[in-house]
């Protein structure tokens, strides 16, 4: 019947009872996703954050480059590596075609990390634990986050940012 | 009314009135559609064997080039020029009607053709670091002026055939050449028109801004202005091929085995919650976004309580439904599935029909529900499972209805024989097997974490990726040979094909005598129940994955 004209007065068909009953059926399904989205909204522990704010990419640059002079321990091939402060918020710059500082958490504390880029978007990508986060320039994302696990993660960019984008990696070492 | 003269024939199979203005927009929508499918194609099977990494076949910067070149043929223009041949037919051929103002329908498509064209030509042969910006163009990665052109005026060519729509079907209730309600396949195709209308004003509206920012004319376009904007243009735009392509459904199962839909009204509103609710799910591309909060993603995430989906899971009933009613009236009404065993599987319509309808609910829709939950997003957030899900819905799904729809344009609108029927049997099962093998490779794969868009993955470790390469690859090189028949074999019998006297021998228009009659559809309640039972399955293991990782807010 795609392509004839329907009885005048469809709308008042009568609706067969199983097809009533998968729409009743699909309501129900539809409501509770909803819901379960809206619990662990409120009570579930994974959730994206809601805190971002809105920055110049200096002034986002320079407080990061300040946090790594502060609590910088070491450098790995020309990254400064960083013991993140416990007290203290830490910041991770994403830039082509690399993630600075390495950052040293320890296991179940809970860090504040304030993540942007210095250039194009790019991809904050946790791996293997998979954790994956959308770095826009020009916004400062911060993550509350607590590692539940030791080792050591690599964090991979996962949006196109240029030629070079598949060799842009970083790391978080978890003790 | 006036009559208005024009020029027409009447359809042998169909008894529809087939205006030759109408006609010719058509045709030249089909061609480009097919040539776009084309070299998508050619992108496709060389990005996936890059991606098979035993394989490994592009350098670097091709790569990501044919990666933007696939994206934007296949996407864009393979499935807008089909559109715009399904919104003259829908609007003038079904309706009995005139193509209004046919010389702007003919600009409106050259607009396409030329920015069609232009995207192609700078895609290929500029400055790889201008021109491999992947189908998104995030800004601010700069792209080369002309690929914001070539998309503003395919997309403003686009918007003149979605106006040309309406204008025809208002033309047609004035002049009085279609009276009531229409079909519901026009239905279904003018909410299509209405996401597209608000679909494009988005695109423009975005990429315009980034055309003016690429010139130096504006300085500045906000990195995350910009990403809201561009998914209000490109996630309905999916979602208008999700509208096309439901109403392709239910024209394939009145075609091939003289389906009916169990109740207009239901499917109808169906249709109406898209319209009405779709675009919320732009928010799908900005769940793990900066700047946006909890409540604004949830509301949108879910299209409004998933009133969307509701409109999905009532045509997952209604379609088969359909087929099955048309099934059990042409007698085939033993048992619950003797109408799906005793199909017309040797119809290549029926089976595109129905493959692209199973593979599009199992693969596409349930990994679409599952990814655009809020929290869930961010394991699957570009990685893999993102372009697993929409070769789910856009490929298999939309790509393999339109092929479907494509055997019955060529013999009722260019009026060629195919050529061979072997062929055409097969090919919707080798398009729809290969995505398939490769789709589920895909969402596996991006379950693992492995990322999408990016040239190689030697760095991240992850079990059976080398196995889920390989069949990732051989999907592929599957679903290549299966485009590729349907091309050539297209493009061959639109050449070489007999032409059409009296009625095509092949494929059947089944012969629906008593239209309104309905029958019950038992096996699609248990199908229903399958789906139902496998969604609420996958749902709740994502769930459990999730609740997995490190805690975060």
């Amino acid at each position: 019947m795609a392509i004839n004209k329907p009885n005048e007065v469809y709308w008042e068909e009568k609706v067969g009872f199983s097809e009533k009953a998968w729409v009743l059926l699909s309501i129900v399904a539809c409501i509770v996703m909803f819901m379960v989205m809206v619990a662990w909204a409120i009570a579930g522990k994974q959730n994206p954050p809601n805190e971002a704010y809105r920055v110049s990419i200096p002034s986002f640059a320079e407080r990061a480059e300040a946090f790594i002079e502060k609590y910088k321990v070491d450098e790995e091939n020309g990254i400064p590596v960083v013991e993140a402060p416990e007290d203290e918020d830490s910041y991770l710059i994403a830039r082509m075609f690399y993630f600075s500082p390495v950052l040293i958490l320890k296991q179940n504390q809970t860090y504040r990390i304030r993540v942007s880029s210095l250039d194009v978007q790019h991809g904050l990508s946790i791996q293997p634990v998979n954790m994956n986060f959308q770095v826009v320039p020009g916004y400062e994302y911060v993550l509350t986050i607590k590692p539940t696990e030791k080792g050591e993660f690599l964090i991979v960019c996962n949006e196109y940012c240029g030629l070079a984008h598949h060799v842009m990696k970083g790391k978080i070492i978890v003790k | 009314m006036a009559e208005v003269l024009v020029e027409a024939r009447t359809c042998p199979v169909t008894g529809l009135r087939v205006v030759k203005h109408a006609e010719n927009l058509i045709k030249v929508n089909a061609v480009f559609a097919v040539l776009a499918l084309l070299f998508g194609t050619i992108g496709a099977i060389l990005i996936a064997l890059t991606r098979w990494e035993a394989i490994h076949l592009l350098p670097t910067d091709l790569f990501y080039r044919m990666l933007t070149f696939h994206g934007m043929n296949m996407l864009v223009f393979w499935i807008v020029f089909f559109e715009g041949a399904g919104l003259v037919f829908a609007s003038t051929i079904v309706l009995n009607a005139r193509q209004v103002a046919p010389k702007l329908g003919y600009l409106a498509v050259i607009l396409m053709i030329l920015g069609f064209l232009l995207t192609n030509f700078i895609i290929l042969t500029g400055d790889v670091n201008e021109t491999a910006v992947m189908f998104t163009a995030y800004v601010p990665l700069k792209a080369h002026p002309l690929f914001y052109l070539g998309y503003i005026l395919f997309a403003v060519g686009a918007l003149i055939m979605c106006i040309l729509f309406f204008l025809n079907v208002y033309n047609a209730k004035r002049e009085g050449t279609y009276e009531g309600p229409v079909p519901l396949f026009t239905y279904g195709i003018a909410a299509a028109a209405v996401i597209a209308v608000f679909t494009l004003v988005h695109g423009a509206l975005a990429l315009g801004s980034a055309f003016l920012w690429s010139l130096g004319i504006i300085e500045v376009v906000d990195a995350s202005l910009y990403r809201l904007l561009f998914w209000g243009f490109g996630h309905p735009a999916q979602q208008i091929n999700l509208a096309a392509m439901v109403s392709v459904w239910y024209l394939l199962s009145y075609f091939t085995v003289g389906g009916v839909t169990p109740s207009e009204k239901v499917s109808r509103t169906a249709f109406l919650l898209y319209v009405l609710f779709i675009n919320a799910g732009s928010a799908h591309h900005l769940l793990v976004d900066p700047g946006f909060g909890a409540p604004w993603k949830i509301f949108n995430t879910s299209y409004v309580i998933y009133m969307a989906v509701l409109a999905s899971l009532i045509h997952c009933f209604a379609i088969p439904a359909s087929a099955e009613i048309g099934q059990r009236k042409r007698g085939f009404n033993k048992g619950l599935f003797t109408w799906l065993i005793k199909a017309p599987w040797s119809n290549p319509a029926f089976s595109a029909f129905f493959i692209s309808l199973v593979i599009f609910g199992f693969i596409g829709g349930a990994s679409g529900v599952i990814m655009g939950v809020e929290q869930i997003n961010m394991k699957l957030h570009n990685t893999l499972g993102v372009p697993g899900h929409f070769h789910g819905t856009v490929a298999a799904g939309t790509s393999l209805a339109f092929m479907g729809l494509a055997y019955y344009v060529v013999p009722l609108i260019f009026r060629r024989e195919w050529l061979s029927k072997f062929w055409a049997r097969i090919q919707p099962f080798l398009f729809g097997g290969g995505l398939f093998l490769m789709a589920v490779s895909m969402n596996t794969l991006g379950r693992l974490g492995i990322p999408r868009r990016v040239w190689e993955t030697s760095a991240l470790v992850v079990p059976y990726k080398e196995l889920l390469q390989a069949t990732l690859g051989i999907g592929a090189v599957v679903a290549f040979l299966g485009a590729l028949v349907f091309i050539l074999h297209t493009v061959l019998t639109i050449i070489f094909g007999k032409r059409v006297e009296g009625k095509p021998k092949f494929p059947e228009v089944v012969q629906v005598s008593n239209p309104d009659e309905k029958t019950s559809t038992p096996g699609t309640i248990v199908l229903a129940i399958i789906f139902f039972l496998y969604l609420a399955i996958m749902y709740t293991i994502n769930w459990y994955w999730l609740s997995r990782v490190w805690e975060v807010r």
